[in-house]
This record gives C-alpha cells, sequence and structure tokens, in this order.
C-alpha cells in the first residue's frame, strides 16, 4: 500500500492517541482502510478514521453525539468532536478498536445480532436532529458514477433503467416517506465489531451515513443478496426472523415482508451492480458470475413495477 | 425453444409449480395459457396465508422472494453457503462492501 501524507499523519496521530505520555511503544500499527472516501488506522487499542473529504462538520457531530449516547447498540468514539486534520482538509475522529467479523468466514456472520442491533436502533428515538440517513444519496452516486464511467458497457441499460424505475424518493430526488425513524444507512457485514475485543457484545460502527429515514433500508442489503440467489434462505430468514423477535419496525410483525422492503432491495441492488459494472470498466475485466446475478436482477426488475408500498410498515 | 424477440434459446424454471420460460439472452419471460393467473393466485395466497397445517413445523418455511428476485427458487444454491459449500469469492467480499 503506497503511504501517502494522509495515511502518515493519521499514523501519527492514531498512536499519539493511544500513548498520550510515551515517545516509543512496541505496538504493530495497522492500515484498516485506505479508500478515497476513508482512511483507517490502528494503533493498538485505538483507532483514528479520516472521514470523506468534504464532510461537513454539522452533519458529523450530531451522528458521532448518536453514537455517544447509544452504547449497547453503537460504538461510542473517543471523543465527541472530530479532529481537522487541516492540510489535509479531512475530518478525524478516534474510536476504540473492536473485534470485526472475521472475512474469511463470513458463514459465522451474526446475523441475529446485526438484526437486534438494527431493530434496537429503529426503536430509538434519535437523541438529537439529525440529517436524513445516507442510503439514497449512496445510491444516487454510484448510479452518477456509473453514467460517468460505464456508459458503452452493455450491462448500464438494465441498471439505469432499473434505477429509472424507483420512486423519486430512492433515487434521493424527494424527502424519503419516514423523516423521524433512525437509521444506520449502510449496513453491510464490515459495520459491526466486538467490544471490548475480542469477545465483547456486538455494535454498529461507522456513523457516517446515519441519520433519521426509511427503516427498511438497513434490511435491503441482506434482502438484496437473498433476492438475487446470493444469501442462503436459511441466513436470510435468520436475520429476518430475529429483526421481527426483537421489535424492529421496518416489517410487519409476520407475513410477507416485501411490500415494505421491495424499493429499498430494488435500491441496493441497482447501486450494487452499478458499483460492479464502473469498477469492471476501470479495470478493464468481464463480469464475474456474482456481479452478473444482480444484473439479472436489475433486468427482471424493469418489467415489475415496485410495489405499492411506501417501504415503511408504520 | 426460441426467444420470439431477439431469437435465443428459452430454457424452463419452475417458479412455485408453475412453469416459466426465460431468454438466456434478453431475459424476457414466456407463460403459456393460465400461467399469469396461476402465478396471481400464488401471489395473494402470499398475502393471505393460510393457517400452518398441523403437525411439526417447519424449522424454516419457504421465505417469500421478490418477482424480480433469482428464478427457479434457487436462492443461495449456486452461490451460497448451503451444506458448507464455499461462498463464491466475489460474494464474500461483497458482504462485507458498501
Amino acid at each position: 500500500m503506497t503511504t501517502t501524507p494522509l495515511l502518515s499523519e493519521l499514523t501519527a496521530r492514531a498512536k499519539a492517541r493511544a500513548h498520550p505520555r510515551t515517545d516509543t511503544c512496541p505496538c504493530t500499527a495497522a492500515t484498516l482502510a485506505d479508500r478515497p472516501d476513508a482512511t483507517v488506522v490502528r494503533h493498538a487499542d485505538t483507532v483514528a478514521k479520516a472521514h470523506a473529504p468534504g464532510t461537513p462538520l454539522g452533519d458529523l457531530v450530531p451522528r458521532l453525539a448518536t453514537a455517544t449516547r447509544l452504547p449497547g447498540i453503537l460504538l461510542a468514539p473517543l471523543s465527541p468532536a472530530p479532529v481537522d486534520l487541516t492540510p489535509h482538509a479531512r475530518l478525524v475522529t478516534f474510536w476504540p478498536y473492536g473485534t470485526p467479523v472475521d472475512p474469511d468466514t463470513p458463514e459465522a456472520a451474526p446475523w441475529e445480532a446485526a438484526a437486534t442491533l438494527l431493530a434496537r436502533l429503529h426503536r430509538t428515538p434519535a437523541p438529537t436532529p439529525l440529517p436524513p440517513m445516507r442510503g439514497p444519496a449512496k445510491a444516487a452516486r454510484a448510479v452518477t458514477r456509473l453514467t460517468a464511467t460505464g456508459r458503452t458497457h452493455p450491462a448500464t441499460s438494465p441498471v439505469l433503467k432499473a434505477w429509472a424505475a424507483l420512486p423519486a424518493w430512492a433515487r434521493d430526488e424527494a424527502p424519503m416517506p419516514d423523516d423521524s425513524t433512525l437509521c444506520h444507512g449502510d449496513l453491510h457485514l464490515g459495520q459491526l465489531v466486538r467490544h471490548p475485543a475480542p469477545d465483547g457484545p456486538w455494535l454498529l460502527i461507522d456513523v457516517d451515513d446515519l441519520g433519521t429515514g426509511v427503516p427498511s433500508w438497513d434490511l435491503a442489503r441482506p434482502a438484496a443478496w437473498y433476492a438475487c440467489g446470493l444469501l442462503p434462505p436459511d441466513e436470510w430468514t435468520r436475520f429476518l426472523t430475529a429483526y421481527r423477535a426483537a421489535g424492529g419496525p421496518a416489517v410487519p410483525a409476520d407475513g410477507d415482508p416485501w411490500p415494505a422492503l421491495d424499493i429499498p432491495a430494488r435500491a441496493l441492488t441497482v447501486q450494487t451492480a452499478a458499483r460492479a459494472v464502473a469498477k469492471a470498466v476501470v479495470e478493464g475485466r468481464p463480469l464475474d458470475e456474482v456481479e452478473v446475478s444482480m444484473i439479472d436482477a436489475c433486468a427482471r426488475m424493469t418489467s415489475l413495477p415496485p410495489e405499492l408500498s411506501t417501504g415503511c410498515a408504520k | 425453444m426460441q426467444c420470439p424477440k431477439c431469437h435465443a434459446p428459452m430454457h424452463t424454471y419452475n417458479r412455485n409449480g408453475v412453469q416459466i420460460e426465460q431468454c438466456s439472452g434478453c431475459r424476457g419471460i414466456f407463460l403459456d395459457y393460465g400461467e399469469l393467473e396461476a402465478l396471481t393466485r400464488l401471489e395473494s395466497q402470499w398475502s393471505q396465508p393460510a393457517p400452518p397445517p398441523p403437525g411439526a413445523p417447519q424449522a424454516y418455511p419457504a421465505a417469500p422472494a421478490p418477482a424480480w428476485g433469482a428464478p427457479h427458487g434457487g436462492h443461495g444454491g449456486h452461490y451460497g453457503g448451503h451444506g458448507g459449500h464455499h461462498r463464491h469469492k466475489s460474494f464474500g467480499h461483497m458482504l462485507f462492501s458498501s
């Protein structure tokens, strides 16, 4: 991994935060992520995250405050205010290290814990005024990127058609029909850690997309994986059953959950397909069979109008 | 049979007991006479579930899926973790990605 000035400074900041009184330490540091939208480094029990360029301070602060005030659901930051890493124009936050889901054994994924945490999050009134959950905005950004990079790719057309069939709120072109339910906004298996490491309770991390909105969006990524034939039915059923058992409000307590899930699951299928095509174009490679299954689902959506529900069971 | 639109071969899938021909090229779907009605009937049964039959309950009753989902009820069968098979590497990555 190339060491950028930002990565070097973030590494130093994490070390300084972990050991405020010593110059040397026996710890090894690790870069957990270094992407355009986030750089994350670990030093011993401390994690430093440089948020995406252009992240508004006024959005991040109430999201951090929410994490601080919901222990047992969200991992709390070490301090309530971000640090401005001025030369890099990046906001940096510090977190305790938690043990993530092992990417090599995703079959051991804590579906019940994830569902229960989401149900509790969705049932909790926002402790402070929050901006909208950013799920639709992220989907719209993936589609914008696809139109910029993948215009000539044959898979682009079905993805864009499926996107065009979605209601305006799901495309981030109108307010969401729910503006009060607390949502995570970007649920996937990388958003869960055990804290205290290594075997404390599971908690949700990453508040960048947290906000108020349509809670079924948080269930929609596993729902999309299941619908596309990727996630086995028993794992999907475990997730959905645990969410319902914990009183989650995003879907009715029994019966068919799909009227509530349909639109967000379509949107996340489109988002995933758009990212896959854009990436394949940039890397000059063919789509793999998993990516093709998402694009095939987009093609099937076009002939089936979205279900009438707004995506809220309330 | 051949697709009337793009002339690619069509494959038969069984979706909830209804035979569906889907084109391997354009993904268009052909329904025989009465099949659309059969599907509609099945859909209405989903939204008004019958009381469970007496006897031992199933551990995992069949989970509903959207109509745009993967065909032939093969959820998870192709790439998933049934019976300890390894997941497709690409899906393993997808599970952890925004």
